[in-house]
């Protein structure tokens, strides 16, 4: 067990690494979403007022499409030095290969959604301090739940033809309800009285999604990656 | 394997053929009058895309752990047909609805589910088509991943709300309307495995033609 999270540990750590020598994907990512917010901000605000709940469903929308974003460039850099495949061949855990990737993703995606909240928060009149626990709550769940899958997916499709077009056909349809249940428990706690049970429902919706596709991810990652 | 097939395709004919005499002879309900009939179409195509979701699903996972080539093209048969009997739930679903709640579409639970259900492997479908090399694990991954995902879906679109009739329709179903019901399940039923069978035969003949071309080659 202690070999496991020291591998992610040093997989998580190369990656933040890399990153942080050159931060081409924090800052197009975070610019993206920044940009994201903005084009919302032309259909969805009318006589200078955003219309209601808008602010919720920005948000998630801006974090998924900053997140496929990061995710696509993070393993395309794999793919261009060949790394992956190196990583693949050290004799370790796969799937410790796979929690470390998941780790580097959540901190990446942590930056940009600093970022994010506050933005909207500001532009579209949105209280995020409201209730700011179960506010991170559904931030944190909600995150873990898009990047599980997302890690899985991407390094799959490293190898695939057409991996950029292919990692949101794939990625969407199965993130919708962590997409649901972000937009519906942030707009609950948006609301003029938070609505804090309803919260609450969604955030346990969520970490029930989390356990659910981490433990999936983690068990289908092996033969998944397995080149035959 | 092969010997059944005919029989039950002209088994099929004879019953799809009897299934419009038999609709009709169903009384008629009483809100909703003739559309309600569609009825009879919609829900076994919709039981027969859960169930081949959930064919495909499994026959990806053992594909996937198992490292055998029938089940992955049991799953692209499988996969296929969710798409198909998908399209004919994603036709009739508007057209009843456009008469029973004057509108064509609406975000419930069942009707949310389904689509997502439908995209899921729609995008599927264009992993295993282009994808190139390696394409059947992403695909199967897809499956695995998407059959996890529908209960998922179906709690977290409940809780805006739900206007389709709920599933205890069916045991409540007066003795007249019974009888066609099952009727009509059960040639949709028949029609499924028999699709199944000859999809997955066309896969199999395929891929003994591609050895066979490849021993040739050597």
């Amino acid at each position: 067990m202690t070999d496991f999270l020291r591998v992610a540990w040093i997989v998580m750590r190369k990656d933040l690494t890399v990153e942080m020598r050159s931060r081409e994907i924090v800052y197009t990512t975070v610019f993206f979403a920044a940009s994201c917010v903005l084009v919302f901000a032309f259909a969805l605000v009318r006589e200078g007022r955003p219309l209601e709940d808008a602010a919720a469903g920005i948000l998630w929308i801006a974090i998924a499409f900053a997140g496929t974003l990061g995710l696509g460039r993070t393993f395309e850099r794999e793919r261009h030095t060949e790394t992956l495949r190196a990583l693949m061949l050290a004799p370790s855990d796969r799937p410790a290969i796979y929690v470390g990737k998941l780790l580097g993703m959540l901190a990446l995606l942590a930056v940009v959604e600093a970022v994010l909240v506050p933005l909207v928060g500001i532009m579209f009149h949105a209280s995020f301090l409201a209730s700011p626990l179960l506010m991170l709550a559904l931030l944190v769940t909600g995150t873990i739940g898009f990047a599980s899958v997302g890690t899985l997916f991407a390094a799959m499709l490293v190898r695939a033809r057409s991996r950029d077009v292919l990692l949101p056909v794939l990625l969407y349809p199965i993130t919708i309800p962590v997409i649901i249940a972000g937009v519906r428990g942030t707009a609950a706690l948006l609301q003029a009285t938070p609505d804090e049970p309803m919260a609450r429902f969604w955030v346990s919706l969520l970490v029930f999604f989390d356990v659910v596709f981490v433990t999936l991810s983690l068990w289908t990652f092996e033969p998944l990656m397995t080149e035959s | 394997m092969t010997r059944f097939l005919t029989p039950l395709a002209f088994l099929l004919m004879v019953l799809f053929a009897a299934a419009p005499v038999v609709v009709a002879y169903t009384p008629f309900e009483q809100t909703m009058g003739l559309v309600q009939k569609i009825f009879y179409f919609h829900v076994p195509s919709a039981m027969m895309m859960f169930i081949s979701a959930f064919v495909c699903g499994i026959a990806s996972a053992v594909f996937l752990f198992r490292k055998s080539a029938q089940a992955d093209r049991l799953a692209l048969a499988a996969g296929e047909l969710v798409v198909t009997f998908g399209l004919i739930v994603m036709t009739t679903g508007p057209l009843w609805g456009r008469k029973a709640w004057g509108v064509w579409w609406q975000w419930d639970a069942k009707l949310t589910s389904a689509l997502l259900l439908w995209m899921i492997f729609i995008a599927y479908l264009l992993v295993r088509r282009f994808g190139g090399p390696g394409a059947e694990k992403l695909g199967a991954a897809m499956a695995i991943f998407g059959m996890a995902n529908v209960p998922f879906v179906y709690v977290a679109s409940m809780y805006w709300r739900t206007l389709h009739p709920a599933p205890t329709v069916v045991p409540s179903l007066q003795p007249g309307m019974r009888g066609p019901f099952w009727f009509c399940v059960a040639s949709f039923a028949m029609l499924y495995v028999l699709l199944l069978t000859l999809r997955r035969r066309i896969e199999d003949q395929q891929a003994s033609v591609e050895e066979l071309y490849l021993a040739l080659e050597d």
